[in-house]
């Protein structure tokens, strides 16, 4: 055509094409899609920041055996001479230390500038971390961003040195660039310390950094934080749970969850040198006897060498696998974090009426253990509620309401004790939420919605392996075997709940019906006195018709259900009933709470309070019972 | 005069105070106070084809203190008695706004109302006025003036001679309460009474002066006629022997209308005896007129689901069971439209008095 100007693209040769393909690395995939690892905007990413270094240190001090002490702090870095305010600052720095074994030295550059490298990735236990991506890409976009190094110290034990390390990432092979290595004086006899500069956005609320924090302090109430926030405010979580999880056992796959390729994979890679021996080796609840049988069935010699099975009799044999009978996999591979805990730690970081929390047995999917525990914390507390009921004191006129409270329940949702904090709507979890039918439970809820009133309902899976629906870790994904666990979970939360609710209900409601009689009566009474004239006895009345209002509703019942005489606590298990005249309920282990950072000499803590000035500590205090009531322990 | 209403008010004063003497007696023997109130629903009303009223029943309701779902009630009407029985004691006449105001407080130590709103002292009192069988003016409450009257017609309102002929177009004021004792008729030389529905009809209808040409009275009531013109439409047609004739809407609560005018409501069953007027005659708007008239279909306007209602309601009333009602009701449905009186303007802004009026009295083109 005349109008066209340039010349069409001359056609390519296969040569040609063959000539320009090469090797993408993980490190340059993920540059350009860094929203796959949870970059997608600064706010997020400076979130991602923390959570991925926090996460390292928690499974670091765990793995360790060591009650973690961590520091988080977030500083604003200095645009020029200026420093600009917190909400319009993009550029932070991010301190994270713990007072975990530490890192040897040669790892250390590894561990934080190469993609796909770590510990977890090849076995099966419980941890926060997975793949070996987090900390690696935190550094890769700080350096993205900011073109900062990623900068380390680490130390393995007080009589050797303590190593800094500053690196970067080369992205195009991977691999670690090291810029500065030297041998340093650190205060800190044990632990790393991770320092990144990001660009980034402070804001707090919904899915903020410190919202991630107080919900990693709820289900792990053994953890101690210091936060320091960008405006220079230090918050202090302390231990409400001096136990350490149990150490989580490492476990072999079970043969449910393989796929054909990696059994042949396996296959493959095995060290045994008959199929019987693998089987029985490589995978869990396979006995030498159930790996010979597997093989009779399949028509195979067990034998044979694992190395020599390809094609047709392989899969002969992975079919055989998925038909046999074999035991659920052994559960000791998970730690729960225990309904104590979660109590514990839901009664420290919300204030409520009302506290439950269910573990449910372990459960399996494709062949992984996973563990479902849920909780709740209901109501506000009562010297809240009292609060609010002041401004509503004046008459109301006409037309005017008592106003009522329609905010919905909060979901907070942890995977492997890991706060998920975006894409709520996609996850397993929150979809149980959805379908649990709290109105049989007396919570008000409206189709397709999160149940109304002031309730958090918190939710936790545990596994070996929590199946994701990304690789930023952020929904759990919907087997129906999970979404199965998490519903019967929520019902027993649910049930709890309802028995509470109704119990007070009741009591309420026979309190209003007295209630309603003595000011009418008061009402009617002196209508009648009017009426006649005002030479009626109106005591006189007032009592008889008192009588018969009693006689009607059952009065000492009601003071008996509301507790006003002293009743026992409610029967409830592992639950924690917050009332008025103090508190019910198995809350020993949340009154420990109250005691303040115990003295483990050289930990972060004490380090901590000795940099920062002495005055500045604003320790949340637990709000306590009043003085004078001992807490009832319920008897077991 | 004086003397019998005071008589009357002690009466009525008595039966007050007497709601107390229930509590009270009560009260001593241990019992839930209880009072008995009539129903006012269509399940305790009848239709007596005799006298050609709606009359009520002996159905009763148990109100007791001591039940949840009664004791608000029954507090307030205890407290409604009460202002009641103010009024009688004061001698004065109040409004049922002003009763409900009176009566409104905040119950002590609580955040509770003994009446948030209107709609729950309003039935109280109709509830004490049937269970008392006291009317609403012995009780000294009067509702809203919402009507007027123009005509050849001469009264007397405390001590006031009103020449109903003389007070141009916007006519006399029909006060509430319009017994003898208040409100006397001196002189009436109509030889028919118009009652019309919309006041929009009734101004056309004064300003023509149709009244001086065809000799009779002009009655509105702006929608439902309040009791003062119905008690004064049914004076004249008894004191003066006048034919009354209802001109409504042509739909279900035109229809009501009427049959209130002539049987008496529902609701207020108790005070037929004293208002119903069994002869008053449909003239207007009929079903069978847009076509007689001329009225174009453009005009209607398509019946709602609530009027389809309603209308299926009136045919089952005992009142509406006479054969000419049953077509006429049928006949709207059929049409599936309903017609305003104003419409009629569609063909001359005069068209009502110059010739749809006349020409339905000429040719005496009525329901009964």
């Amino acid at each position: 055509m005349a109008t066209r100007t340039g010349k069409p693209a001359a056609p390519v040769t296969a040569v040609e094409m063959g000539a320009r393909q090469r090797e993408i690395s993980v490190s340059e995939f993920f540059t350009k899609n860094r929203h796959l690892l949870g970059f997608d905007n600064p706010r997020k990413a400076l979130l991602t920041c923390v959570k991925e270094a926090v996460d390292n240190a928690l499974d670091a001090c765990e793995e360790g055996g060591i009650l973690p002490d961590l520091l988080v702090k977030l500083e604003v870095v200095p645009d020029g001479a200026t420093v600009p305010v917190v909400s319009q600052a993009t550029r932070f720095r991010i301190t994270i230390g713990d007072n975990g074994p530490g890192i040897v030295k040669q790892q250390i550059p590894r561990i934080f500038a190469k993609l796909l490298y770590g510990s977890k990735f090849h076995r099966l236990r419980m941890s926060r971390g997975q793949q070996g991506i987090g900390i690696s890409a935190a550094g890769m976009y700080g350096q993205l961003t900011t073109g900062k190094p990623v900068k380390i110290t680490s130390r393995t034990n007080p009589r050797s040195a303590a190593h800094y390390f500053e690196v970067q990432i080369d992205t195009k092979k991977n691999e670690p660039r090291i810029l500065e290595n030297k041998q340093v004086d650190w205060d800190q006899p044990q632990g790393t310390q991770v320092a990144l500069e990001v660009e980034g956005r402070y804001q707090k609320g919904r899915a903020s950094v410190d919202e991630y924090l107080e919900q990693t302090i709820i289900a792990n109430p053994h953890v101690q934080l210091f936060y320091v926030t960008p405006e220079g405010e230090t918050k202090t979580y302390p231990r409400t749970y001096k136990e350490l999880p149990p150490q989580p056992r490492e476990i072999k796959p079970h043969p449910y969850g393989i796929e054909f390729g990696m059994f042949l994979k396996m296959l493959h890679d095995t060290k045994s040198h008959t199929l019987s021996g693998f089987l029985a080796g490589d995978f869990c609840r396979v006995s030498p006897a159930l790996a010979a049988e597997m093989c009779r069935t399949a028509r195979l010699q067990p034998h044979t060498r694992p190395r020599d099975l390809h094609g047709h009799p392989a899969e002969m044999l992975y079919k055989t696998i998925q038909t046999t009978k074999i035991m659920a996999p052994p559960t000791n591979c998970l730690a729960p974090i225990g309904e104590q805990a979660i109590l514990s730690g839901l009664y420290k970081q919300i204030k409520g009426e009302f506290y439950t929390a269910v573990s449910r047995p372990p459960a399996v999917y494709r062949g992984n253990p996973f563990i479902i525990e849920a909780g709740l914390a209901y109501g506000k507390r009562p010297d809240e509620t009292a609060a609010a009921q002041k401004p509503a004191d004046r008459p109301l006129a006409e037309g005017e309401e008592h106003e009522k409270d329609d905010e919905l329940a909060r979901v907070i949702r942890y995977a492997n004790r890991v706060p998920l904090l975006y894409q709520q709507s996609a996850c397993a979890t929150f979809k149980a939420v959805l379908d649990t039918t709290w109105k049989n439970y007396g919570v008000t809820q409206s189709r397709g919605a999160l149940p109304a009133g002031p309730m958090v309902i918190f939710v936790h899976m545990a596994s070996v392996w929590v199946p994701f629906t990304s690789e930023s870790k952020e929904a759990i994904a919907d087997y129906d075997e999970i979404r199965k666990d998490i519903t019967l979970a929520l019902r027993e939360c649910g049930r709890r709940l309802g028995l509470f609710l109704r119990r007070r209900e009741r009591a309420q409601g026979e309190f209003r019906r007295r209630n309603i009689f003595e000011l009418y009566i008061e009402e009617v009474a002196e209508a009648c006195n009017r009426l006649k004239g005002g030479k009626l006895r109106t005591e006189k009345l007032k009592a008889q018709l008192q009588k018969i209002a009693n006689s009607k509703t059952g009065g000492m019942k009601t003071d008996e259900a509301l507790g006003k005489t002293g009743g026992g606590p409610e029967g409830l298990p592992n639950s924690i009933i917050v009332t008025r005249e103090g508190i019910e309920g198995e809350v020993a282990v949340a009154e420990s709470a109250s005691v303040p950072v115990e003295a483990a000499s050289g930990s972060q803590a004490e380090l901590f309070a000795k940099k920062e000035a002495a005055g500045k500590s604003d320790k949340p205090k637990l709000k306590s019972k009043p003085a004078g009531t001992p807490p009832r322990r319920r008897k077991k | 005069m004086a003397k019998t209403k005071h008589k009357q008010n002690g009466a009525v004063a008595k039966k007050l105070v007497g709601l107390a003497d229930v509590v009270i007696t009560a009260a001593e023997r241990s019992k839930d106070p209880t009072l008995a109130i009539p129903i006012r629903a269509l399940s305790n009303v009848s239709f007596n084809p005799r006298n050609g009223l709606i009359e009520m029943g002996k159905k009763k309701q148990a109100r007791s203190f001591f039940n949840v779902a009664m004791a608000k009630k029954f507090m307030q009407t205890i407290l409604v008695a009460d202002a009641l029985s103010e009024l009688q004691r004061a001698d004065l006449t109040t409004s049922l706004r002003e009763i409900y105001y009176r009566t409104k407080h905040t119950i002590k130590d609580s955040h509770e109302n003994t009446f948030d709103t209107q709609d729950e002292s309003d039935p109280v009192i109709e509830d004490l006025e049937v269970s008392l069988a006291a009317l609403r003016e012995e009780l000294h409450v009067r509702a809203e003036n919402g009507g007027s009257v123009v005509g050849p017609l001469v009264l007397e309102d405390d001590g006031d001679r009103v020449d109903c002929a003389k007070l141009g177009k916007g006519g006399y004021s029909v006060p509430s309460i319009v017994e003898s004792e208040y409100v006397g008729i001196r002189r009436c030389t109509a030889d028919f009474v118009l009652l019309v529905e919309k006041g929009t009809q009734w101004n056309r209808l004064s300003e023509d002066k149709f009244w001086k040409r065809y000799n009779c009275v002009l009655l509105t009531g702006n929608g439902q006629p309040p009791r003062g013109v119905r008690r004064l439409a049914r004076r004249l047609h008894e004191e003066y022997k006048l034919p009354v004739y209802v001109l409504v809407d042509n739909d279900p609560w035109g229809y009501y209308i009427y049959s209130v005018v002539k049987q008496g409501s529902i609701n207020l069953a108790f005070e037929s005896q004293r208002m119903a007027i069994p002869k008053a005659k449909f003239i207007g708007l009929s079903s069978a007129d847009p076509e007689r008239y001329g009225l174009p279909r453009n005009v209607g306007i398509k019946l709602n689901e609530k009027d389809i209602a309603r209308a299926k309601e009136l045919l089952n009333y005992q009142w509406f069971q006479k054969p000419a009602w049953q077509t006429e009701i049928k006949r709207m449905l059929a049409s599936g439209l309903k017609y305003e009186l104003d419409a009629l303007a569609n063909k001359d802004f005069q068209y009502l008095t110059k010739k749809y009026l006349p020409r339905k009295l000429k040719e005496k083109d009525w329901i009964d």
